[in-house]
């Protein structure tokens, strides 16, 4: 055997490229001539074996195909999702977005609640939102942020509806027309699509869809009329999105179903706003919107949501609520982010979270620490025993294989249950040091429900990734390289520490690479035996996700843990070399 | 405290009513329209799945012989994974048993279906409609369907001699190390504990949510904790106080009070209950929102079945749970293998009951993320 690599250009034979270039040489030597040549078929010779070789590339992406879509779809897709809502905020506009709007002039540094644009604002949005029963949904989000926005978006929710109660008693009973639901049709819709203000009509349907998440629509050769839209506004919008829900989620004809609470609130403003409101219409119309304008109570002119929100809950006055509101109105927010790394986005802007409730920290550093911890037991722990098994005789070496791995083929839970029985303190091992008069009864170790019970139960189940390649490697390094530095004059020491230690590195790069990256993201161990001191970040992480329901936090922690992982594989890279890594000879 | 009321005056009945007789089953209000005949149901799994089993699920199984039940043992993760079907538009479960806690999560979330209780439920066999016999303190969420009242309640040895003959029968006795030395179990979140901190602390049990919003309130919850955080084992999993009471591990720790039962009745452990105390909650069925209608047709006759008055007595016979319903509470009687009283060992026995706490789950709905945050670096400290 030579030692001249044998590239593509030595291979002989049939192949697509030799053809190809003994396809150029045979033009070259033919001299010229009046066309390319052709192969069989008739076609360009160069064509042909370009398509033929175009062919065996597809086939050889269509064998990786399977591979590559099902890593895709099953792993990169989702990862990429569940990340992405660690900054995902739209929530909060799609549910009040005439609310937000409405702040966008109000800063929390005012000192005092936004004025009655920002309440008025927010009841036609709470109102949709509570027919919607999206309103819960977002109070729970706010509530992460401050404490109490649950129960009041909830309680809002209910109490939305009986806002304005006494001018809405005055409607009713001022005219029997009221009472007809389509009567209401007749007054705010129209069958002619000339005198139809479709403007209206898009708008309250982009807004209705966003909160329903179904494309709505009005009844077939219906739209909201114009002429009510200009004399009665408030009134128009609110209808018009009542009879787009009504008809599409509700599946009912507007003209058969009662008005909601919100309308008729809005025709009494309407009214009590333009006195020549009834003049527009005509006939009965005109004389139920009149004797429903005589019947306004007083001061309906003046009427306040303000007034209504905080006779509801006092919070409504609350700047804490206003300020969070407008400090997670945007699309984004970097407000998860923060969380993450003990840090919170107020209503002020961004602080650090009071000393009592920081945790996050303080766990990723010892979700590092221990990780690491565990890492180096496992060297110290695989290290002998990798040597051990490279340098038996292979039927000792075999049976001592099988005791490597056979808890590597345990089910993890029963691992991790057997190391509670045996640490516990009434456990094996502390029965075993009392009886042994190393340790008191009443002294027995704690070793369990604590970092240390991590630390031993993880090194034990991790440990098998550090033996395996440990192994792989050492079974490559020749024993003479041992015999010829010992005939030299070395020492055992030197010996093993100058010629052997360096070979098995790679070993060594491999296992810790695996132990450690296995270990950052570990769960079921920590949670089982690790107390309250030897959880780590991932712990939380779940906690966030199944009983918190914090997902965008959840999704911040789990970002910021990939980066951290990231890091340490290049400053690994860095210092050792990604090369020196080995699996195996 | 209605709830404590309730709770008492329902199971004062069971002690006079005397035989009753099993009542029959009524038919549904959506039998005869079209049923799917799969359904997959969601519960904790153990000694709980299994009283269901035998009370109604088998029952209403032999009555339809051709509907099939699959369990999915999932409750824990009900809310998580409830979401995660619905993001994912692939709803696979049919009917969930969850807390009342969660149930409330799961209606605001839009997750759980809004269900008319007297739509869902049969009426008492005495007429009374299904809403007045659950009572409008067992109802607290327009999703929620309830089955049981359970509590958190605490076990302890009856064999710790430096206890030297004390027996604990005041809530303070768990955080007093010098007479009743010993390691605890609390459960690992700040529900219960912090209230039964306020009350050893001398807080009424009406005024705990009033001083637990306050920062004040919270550093005396945690004051009173600090004297039992080194000698505590803090727990996630239900089954975890009843195997540390059984190793020796701890000598005191609180659990819900069917797992104590088990561990004290049906395997004879050295374990006791104190029930003074004791907070009550509720457990119940929702019907995740989104079903097609053969299925929620098959899920609303099997619930008519299921919670009527006699199938939630009989799940009495099976673990030391109090049924939700009022008209349940006579029908109470022994249990089913063992042959023992099952009253005297029921959260609601007036005995156990005289000084019950209720937890409010519409004050944790807004206090859970910010107590939980504060609950979890203190234990980090």
């Amino acid at each position: 055997m030579t030692d001249t690599p044998l590239g593509p250009d030595q291979i002989s034979g049939a192949t697509p490229d030799n053809a190809l270039r003994n396809a150029d040489r045979a033009a070259a030597k033919d001299g010229p001539h009046d066309g390319p040549m052709l192969a069989a078929d008739g076609t360009p010779l160069r064509r042909s074996l370009n398509r033929a070789l175009r062919r065996q590339k597809l086939r050889a992406l269509a064998l990786v195909a399977p591979l590559l879509l099902f890593i895709l779809i099953t792993f990169v897709a989702p990862i990429a999702d569940m990340l992405f809502r660690s900054v995902e905020n739209q929530i909060v506009g799609e549910t009040l977005p005439r609310t937000v709007a409405a702040l966008d002039d109000w800063t929390f540094a005012d000192g005092e609640p936004p004025d009655e644009a920002a309440y008025d604002a927010l009841y036609s949005d709470m109102f949709l939102a509570a027919e919607a029963k999206t309103h819960t949904r977002l109070g729970g989000r706010l509530n992460y942020e401050t404490t109490g926005i649950s129960s009041l978006f909830r309680q809002a929710g209910r109490g939305v509806a009986d806002i304005g109660e006494a001018q809405i008693e005055a409607i009713e009973d001022s005219s029997e027309a009221w009472d007809d639901s389509a009567f209401w049709a007749g007054l705010m819709l129209t069958g002619d699509e000339a005198a139809a203000d479709t403007d209206l009509l898009a708008d309250a349907r982009a807004r209705a869809r966003i909160i329903s998440g179904e494309p709505l629509a009005m009844p077939d050769e219906t739209w909201p009329s114009a002429a009510a839209a200009a004399a009665l506004p408030r009134t128009a919008v609110a209808y018009t999105e009542f009879a787009l829900y009504t008809w599409s989620v509700d599946e009912d004809p507007p003209a058969e179903e009662d008005p909601w609470e919100a309308v008729w609130l809005s025709l009494a403003l309407d009214l009590a706003a333009n006195p020549d409101a009834p003049s527009a219409f005509s006939g009965a119309q005109a004389e139920a919107l009149s004797a429903a304008q005589a019947a306004l109570p007083p001061g309906t002119a003046d009427f306040s949501f303000r007034d209504a929100f905080l006779e509801m809950d006092e919070d409504w006055g609350s700047l804490d609520v206003w300020g969070t509101i407008k400090a997670f109105g945007g699309p984004y927010t970097s407000g998860y982010f923060l969380s993450a790394a003990d840090y919170s986005l107020n209503p002020e802007g961004v602080s650090a979270m009071p000393e009592d409730e920081q945790i996050y920290r303080t766990l990723f550093v010892r979700t590092l620490v221990m990780s690491l911890t565990i890492t180096l037991s496992c060297i110290l722990l695989g290290y002998p025993v990798a040597w051990l098994l490279a340098n038996l005789p292979l039927r000792t070496a075999n049976v001592l294989m099988i005791l490597v791995l056979l808890p590597f083929w345990t089910s993890l839970l029963v691992r991790t249950s057997a190391w509670k029985v045996l640490l516990q303190q009434q456990g094996v091992i502390n029965d075993i040091l009392v009886w042994l008069g190393i340790v008191s009864d009443g002294g027995r170790l704690i070793l369990i429900n604590n970092a240390t019970g991590t630390i031993i139960a993880m090194t034990h189940i991790l440990l098998p990734f550090m033996i395996l390649p440990l192994y792989s490697v050492m079974k490559t390094i020749p024993p003479s390289y041992l015999r010829a530095a010992k005939s030299l004059g070395a020492t055992d020491w030197t010996a093993f520490w100058r010629v052997y230690f360096p070979q098995s590195v790679p070993g060594i790069g491999a296992g810790s690479i695996l132990v450690f990256i296995l270990a950052i993201g570990y769960y079921i161990t920590p949670e089982i035996v690790g107390g309250t001191k030897g959880v780590f970040i991932s712990n939380r992480i779940a906690y966030h996700i199944s009983t918190s329901l914090n997902w965008g936090l959840a999704a911040a922690l789990g970002s910021i843990l990939l980066v951290l992982v990231l890091a340490l594989y290049w400053l690994y890279d860095r210092i050792v070399g990604i090369d020196n890594v080995k699996l195996g000879g | 405290m209605k709830l404590t009321k309730f709770l008492m005056a329902s199971s004062a009945l069971t002690l006079t009513a005397g035989l009753a007789v099993a009542q029959e089953a009524t038919e549904s209000p959506v039998a005869g329209e079209e049923m799917a005949n799969e359904i997959t149901i969601v519960s904790w799994g153990g000694a709980y799945q299994e009283s269901q089993l035998k009370a109604y699920v088998e029952p209403y199984l032999a009555m339809n012989p051709d509907v099939s039940v699959t369990w999915d043992e999932s409750s824990g993760e009900a809310v998580a994974g409830l979401r995660a079907q619905n993001e994912a538009n692939n709803l696979t479960w049919d009917l969930v048993d969850v807390t009342a806690a969660d149930a409330m999560r799961l209606c605001d979330e839009g997750l759980a279906m809004e269900i008319d209780i007297d739509e869902i439920a049969a009426p008492a066999p005495d007429g009374t409609s299904a809403a007045d016999d659950f009572t409008e303190e067992m109802l607290v969420s327009d999703c929620f369907i309830p089955q049981i009242a359970y509590s958190y309640t605490f076990g302890y040895r009856n064999d710790v001699a430096e206890w030297n003959g004390n027996t604990p029968d005041d809530i303070c006795d768990v955080f007093d190390l010098e007479t009743f030395p010993g390691q605890r179990a609390l459960e690992q979140r700040p529900h219960n504990n912090m209230e039964w901190a306020l009350i050893c602390d001398g807080v009424a049990m009406e005024d705990v949510y009033d001083v637990l919003e306050t920062e004040e309130g919270q550093e005396r919850a945690f004051a009173v904790l600090d004297r039992i955080k080194d000698q505590t084992v803090w727990w996630t999993a239900g089954a975890d106080t009843p195997q540390l009471l059984a190793d020796g591990e701890v000598v005191f720790g609180s659990t819900y009070n069917g797992r104590l039962f088990s561990a004290i009745v049906e395997q004879d452990q050295p374990i006791e209950m104190m029930w003074d105390t004791q907070s009550y909650d509720l457990d119940g069925w929702i019907i995740p929102a989104g079903l097609d209608e053969p299925t929620l047709n098959r899920v609303k006759d099997f619930l008519w079945f299921a919670t009527d008055t006699q199938r939630l007595a009989d799940q009495a016979k099976y673990i030391s749970y109090g049924p939700a319903r009022q008209s349940s509470a006579p029908l109470v009687g022994q249990h089913a293998e063992l042959g023992v009283d099952m009253a005297p060992h029921m959260p609601t026995n007036p005995d156990n009951a005289n000084n019950a706490f209720v937890q409010n789950y519409e004050w944790w709905a807004d206090y859970r993320d910010d107590l939980d945050a504060k609950f979890q670096a203190w234990l980090a400290q």
